[in-house]
């Protein structure tokens, strides 16, 4: 399953990294403490998070990550912005909860 | 790789901006080097997490990784509080952020433990009111 497969079936917002779109999502990781997603997420998994500094794409770029998935409606800060269309790594939004994101996003990439 | 390679950058102080620029420059350097992709993720880790607590909690510091066939010698010398109890300071979820650190989703007590994890030799020498180096070495082969 691709970045873009998913942001269409859970009709997120692209905020920004477009070129990354055809990244492989291996899995998912859950979770707004960064250092939990530095020591435990793993490569190519999506990363649904309500943090939005540009911490996040240092994260996402070093432990390359598919994409990350913003919940709540809240939005990337413009440097977190500039450095996912740099390295290309999808931001994505949605309106949703954490949770109910993470359930939807389980329903379609487990195996 | 016959000769060791010497990398050196500069921290500031609560520039979270630019936390995370020297690991991302040492992987890539790593990567050319053809080291292994496993022990390039652990080295990563570890350095991320150290560049943080400098940014996160000192003045400024320095950074010096250097690179042989055998392995990578990373030092981070920082002018800061310096740790009070470094046993502390290595427990899980021990930690001293500050809030604003803590709601940016840093300073979960982590940080310290993720680095032992993921290094083979870990040393910190810390001095209240002066400052803290830490050495970490990561064996390449």
């Amino acid at each position: 399953m691709k970045v873009r497969d998913i942001q269409e079936k859970l009709q997120l917002q692209l905020f920004s990294g477009g070129s990354g779109l055809d990244n492989e999502i291996t899995g998912g990781y859950v979770s707004d403490l960064l250092s939990d997603v530095m020591g435990n997420s793993d490569s190519g998994e999506a990363w649904v998070t309500l943090q939005t500094h540009k911490n996040i794409m240092a994260i996402a770029s070093l432990k390359e990550l598919s994409c990350i998935i913003i919940v709540k409606g809240f939005k990337p800060e413009q440097e977190t912005i500039d450095k996912s269309d740099e390295d290309g790594i999808p931001i994505l939004g949605s309106d949703k909860s954490t949770f109910e994101i993470s359930g939807e996003l389980y329903q379609l990439i487990k195996k | 790789m016959s000769n060791a390679i010497t990398l050196n950058y500069h921290i500031e102080g609560s520039d979270f901006i630019n936390a995370g620029n020297a690991s991302s420059q040492i992987k890539k350097v790593l990567q050319q080097l053809n080291v292994d992709p496993k022990t390039i993720k652990r080295i990563v880790v570890a350095l991320y997490e150290a560049e943080v607590n400098v940014v996160a909690h000192a003045y400024k510091g320095d950074i010096s990784a250097e690179i042989t066939t055998e392995d990578i010698t990373i030092t981070l010398d920082d002018e800061g509080p310096g740790i009070v109890d470094i046993d502390m300071a290595m427990t899980e979820g021990y930690s001293t952020a500050s809030p604003k650190v803590r709601e940016m989703g840093f300073g979960a007590g982590m940080g310290l433990p993720n680095i032992k994890r993921n290094v083979d030799e870990l040393n910190i020498q810390s001095e209240v009111k002066v400052g803290t180096k830490v050495v970490m070495k990561v064996k390449l082969s």
